[in-house]
């Protein structure tokens, strides 16, 4: 195919927008899919995904489509993760492209994802397209999405085509713009190979599956590849296209082209997005600019619920991180939980995604401890060290001082609700940094945050604050000086290493506060009066009580039917087993999982 | 512990009237079919003739043994006596309802040989006695009473509910005095609790019986009470003077053998558990083919923790150990109960206190983890 007549373009949205249904349509519109493959919402195939209606990885899709030119084109579709914590693969899918299709909502308008995402499409120079969707929804309003798209984004839009993903309306319109809009990829065919890595997946019989776009020269099968950032080197066993339903095999794939390579790649910790792909038989100087190596920002442990499952939970870490090089799991032993691992995640959508899946796909029962961001401690002794797990914070008599990473964090929200968001980010150390308004009634809140402040419930809280009208986005900032404390509970006495957690000192009392509230409400009354405390380093800040049950006992024994009491025990023995035995107390799953959510 | 004597239970599954709380298997029955009932149960009884086994307590339980008549009860005590070899100083109890009896009746129950009787008396309220649908008033279990003390019974019990819906520490108390000065030698006071499928397994129920703290504090109040006038707690629900305890009753928690006639009659014998379908055509027209096995080989273990943890006399260590449990766990749950003066140590290991009876639940579970 010749370049000219090949269309590489992503599309963007805010969640929700129809982002995938358009994906869909366009997909119906170009014959990919034969109608009885159609499942709704095609490209987000894992159950995860279509639930939430979220992308959590990037997709992508060759349709042929002969445009009214009478001319044949060849689009490549690649779908990208629509959430922050993604960020790093959205910007890998996105230098993959040459365009991108801005999806707005008529009815919402720019929301926060939609600056977030445009801003990185600009930055890697794509051309973006805006389209307004949902045109047949009665509230929606086209005219005014696209004012805000002018307006906010500064990119024209009052062409823009306006459309319904849901019923079909104007799809055509979108394909040949996408022809007359999006450039047409320019690379040398005949200069070194030069590919970029967008996406990688394990395939059980194939390896690892690289998806690529070949920035220039051309590649076929047999030829022996080289990922410059690990500098791993294979033999290519298959390359070929992406077609809707699978994958097809070809001879060769080209500059300009989007494609797959197959190299019995065993892990996929050597196939790095974001890292170029060149040959041995003819090696490019240079690595693509941008590749980075992707850190995980959150750390939580991860423990079975029932010890014995514990190499249950490792099979299938094993198993999950074939397919995602972003999580990182580590063996770590609790005193209160056992055996468990602390993980790491590229943001808390990702965490929750890897407990879902978890519990989900592996049927496993799992106990969270509070996530936790990684915090800097400078030692009175000079050194350095990175804590991400609240048990290893140093005794304060050695920390020099303490930082913690921080956020630049944009609310998008209508102006009714800013009282509220204010006041929301005060509590949650927040710098208020500008305030613009986008429209008469609508605002873009920037304020500075503390990532440990949105670990753990933010988004929630914001959403219950504005009624669900507040769109939210931010990406890391670096590190700050901040004054720490470790906050422990205790329960009957006995500190509970799961529970720690580190929290700014002015906020201390009142999350010690709450957690004891939590806990109170969430363990059952036991044969004795459990003390539960909250505690900064031996000093007690925060003391609930949990009573002692009066009353546990079949009274009647049934004439002489002692199997039914003995039904009736072991009744109640099953209920036990969802329970931890923490020193003399028996903790509810329910328990950790609560003083996760503490703003409810 | 084991007692080579076997103890016999024989239920009488007619009642007059069904109590709303009551889940017990009965149903109101004609005379035809206490007949019928009557002579199933004597034939079953007496097949048991030639296995020679010697049986020192007997106990007629309900339903209401008193629906039949006095006549009735005495024939088929007497097919028991040919059954099985009968010790002189054998307990011989009924229950009774306190309406379906007089002087007469109990004479003729006495003279042949009863010498123990349970009434069903359950409140000295009559508010209360309303409510639970019983049939009689406090005067009338008063009269019946004394009419068993007349008839010759020196070995009378009583029934008490706790936790009956509208009740109060004071009421019950007064009740635990009233029946005390009735001259009774044992109380059972059981806790009401709400079975499924009965008429109090209803909401307006549920939600007027006591809550957890309230029915804790009439129980302990109820045991103090009940100490006050010289009641020993030998069981979490039972009280006796002059060491009267309930025989035959014992024989459960020691994991003593019995044998039991009837539908949903339970047994013990020779190592497994079996009961008779809750039908009484059922039993009527195959009787004791339809033997239903619950347990072929019971938990030693797990029966001796929970039955034992229900008597004063407590558990004892070398009988936990010796039937497999832990010493270390024995000695770290006993110490941890005691500590917390839910149990005390006895000579052989430990008994829990009254408070310690109303956790017995956990408490069990405790020791069989």
């Amino acid at each position: 195919m010749n370049q000219e007549n090949i269309r590489n373009f992503c599309i963007i949205a805010h969640i929700d927008h129809g982002k995938s249904t358009l994906a869909d349509r366009i997909l119906e519109l170009t014959s990919t899919v034969a109608l009885r493959d159609m499942e709704q919402q095609l490209l987000d195939n894992m159950d995860i995904e279509r639930e939430r209606g979220i992308t959590i990885k990037a997709r992508a899709v060759r349709l042929k489509y002969t445009a009214d030119n009478g001319e044949n084109y060849v689009f490549n579709l690649i779908d990208t993760p629509g959430h922050v914590d993604f960020n790093y693969e959205v910007s890998r899918s996105l230098a993959a492209c040459e365009g991108a299709i801005l999806v707005v909502d008529a009815s919402q308008g720019i929301e926060a994802q939609t600056l977030a995402n445009t801003y990185l499409a600009i930055e890697h120079d794509l051309e973006v397209m805006p389209v307004v969707n949902k045109i047949d929804l009665p509230s929606a309003d086209p005219e005014r999405a696209c004012n805000e798209i002018e307006n906010i984004i500064g990119i024209p839009a009052m062409d823009a085509p306006r459309i319904s993903a849901k019923v079909g309306t104007n799809i055509k319109e979108v394909l040949e713009r996408v022809i007359t809009d999006v450039p047409a990829p320019k690379g040398d065919e005949n200069a070194p190979f030069k590919a970029l890595i967008f996406d990688s997946y394990y395939d059980q019989y194939k390896g690892v599956i690289i998806f690529v776009r070949v920035k220039e020269g051309s590649i076929k099968v047999g030829d022996t590849i080289k990922l410059m950032a690990t500098d791993a080197q294979f033999q290519t066993v298959e390359i070929g296209y992406m077609g809707a339903t699978d994958l097809v095999p070809v001879g060769e794939l080209k500059a300009g082209e989007v494609g797959y390579i197959a190299a019995s790649i065993k892990y996929i910790g050597d196939t790095q997005v974001g890292d170029t792909v060149t040959t041995i038989e003819n090696p490019c100087d240079e690595p693509l600019p941008g590749y980075k190596k992707v850190n995980p920002m959150v750390y939580s442990g991860i423990y079975p619920a029932d010890g014995a499952k514990y190499q249950d939970l490792r099979d299938a870490l094993e198993k999950l991180s074939l397919n995602d090089a972003s999580l990182s799991f580590e063996p770590e032993t609790s005193i209160a939980l056992g055996f468990g691992f602390r993980c790491g995640f590229l943001g808390l959508l990702h965490m929750e995604i890897i407990q879902e899946r978890l519990e989900r796909e592996y049927n496993l029962d799992l106990i969270t401890t509070a996530p936790s961001v990684i915090y800097k401690v400078n030692m009175t002794s000079g050194e350095t060290i990175y804590i991400d797990n609240p048990t290893n914070y140093p005794d304060p008599a050695l920390i020099a001082s303490a930082e913690e990473p921080m956020v630049e964090a944009h609310i998008l929200a209508p102006s009714d609700y800013v009282g509220n968001i204010m006041e929301l980010c005060q509590q949650r150390r927040g710098f208020f940094k500008d305030m613009k308004y986008i429209e008469a009634n609508r605002v873009d809140l920037h304020y500075d945050l503390p990532l440990n402040e949105i670990v753990y419930d933010f988004f929630d809280a914001l959403k219950s604050r504005t009624k669900g009208y507040a769109s939210f986005d931010y990406e890391l900032k670096g590190y700050a000086k901040s004054k720490l404390v470790k906050l422990d509970i205790l329960l009957n006495g006995e500190m509970v290493d799961a529970l720690s957690f580190i929290v700014h000192a002015d906020n201390a009392y009142s999350r010690g506060r709450r957690m004891v509230e939590k806990l109170k409400e969430n363990i059952p009354r036991q044969m004795f009066e459990i003390p539960v405390q909250a505690a900064i380093g031996g000093k007690i800040i925060a003391r609930e009580t949990v009573k002692a049950f009066r009353k546990d006992v079949l009274a009647k024994c049934y004439g002489g039917d002692i199997t039914r009491k003995k039904k009736l025990l072991e009744k109640q023995k099953e209920g036990k087993k969802r329970m931890r035995q923490l020193g003399s107390v028996e903790v509810p799953q329910e328990a950790f999982m609560s003083v996760l959510k503490l703003d409810e | 512990m084991m007692n080579k004597k076997a103890g016999i239970y024989i239920h009488i599954p007619f009642c007059k009237r069904k109590c709303p709380y009551c889940d017990f298997y009965s149903v109101a029955g004609c005379d035809i079919q206490k007949t019928d009932y009557v002579n199933a149960l004597i034939s079953h009884i007496k097949s048991y003739m030639d296995k020679y086994i010697s049986a020192d307590t007997v106990y007629f339980g309900g339903g209401t043994p008193t629906a039949l008549s006095a006549n009735q009860l005495c024939e088929i005590l007497n097919a028991v006596r040919e059954g099985f070899s009968l010790t002189e100083d054998c307990e011989i109890t009924t229950e009774a309802n306190p309406c379906t009896v007089d002087y007469d009746y109990l004479k003729t129950l006495r003279e042949n040989g009863f010498n123990r009787i349970s009434f069903g008396v359950q409140s000295a309220q009559d508010s209360e006695l309303q409510l639970l649908g019983r049939l009689h008033s406090f005067d009338t279990a008063c009269k019946a009473v004394h009419d068993a003390v007349k008839a010759g019974f020196d070995n009378i019990s009583c029934d008490l509910m706790i936790g009956i819906p509208g009740q109060t520490v004071d009421s019950l108390c007064d009740s635990v005095d009233k029946l005390s000065q009735l001259g009774v030698s044992h109380i059972s006071a059981y806790m009401l609790k709400i079975e499924e499928g009965t008429a109090f397994d209803c909401d307006s129920i549920r939600s007027s019986v006591a809550d957890e703290d309230l029915s804790a504090d009439m129980y302990l109040a109820a045991v103090d009470r009940l100490s006050k006038h010289g009641f020993e707690q030998y069981e979490i629900s039972n009280f006796c003077k002059d060491d009267k305890r309930s025989r035959h009753n014992m024989k459960y928690w020691n994991l003593d053998d019995y044998i039991g006639f009837g539908p949903c009659a339970h047994s013990y014998f020779e190592g497994k558990r079996f009961y008779y379908d809750r039908s009484l055509e059922q039993y009527v027209s195959n009787q004791y083919s339809s033997q239903l096995v619950e347990d072929n080989s019971p938990d030693k273990l797990y029966e001796y923790v929970m039955l034992s943890l229900r008597l004063s006399d407590g558990i004892s260590k070398e009988t936990y150990i010796s039937l497999g449990g832990n010493e270390k766990q024995f000695d770290k749950n006993a110490n941890m109960l005691v500590k917390a003066s839910l149990a005390e140590f006895t000579d052989i290991g430990i008994a829990l206190t009254p408070r310690g009876f109303l956790l017995s639940n956990s408490i069990i579970l405790k020791f069989l983890e």
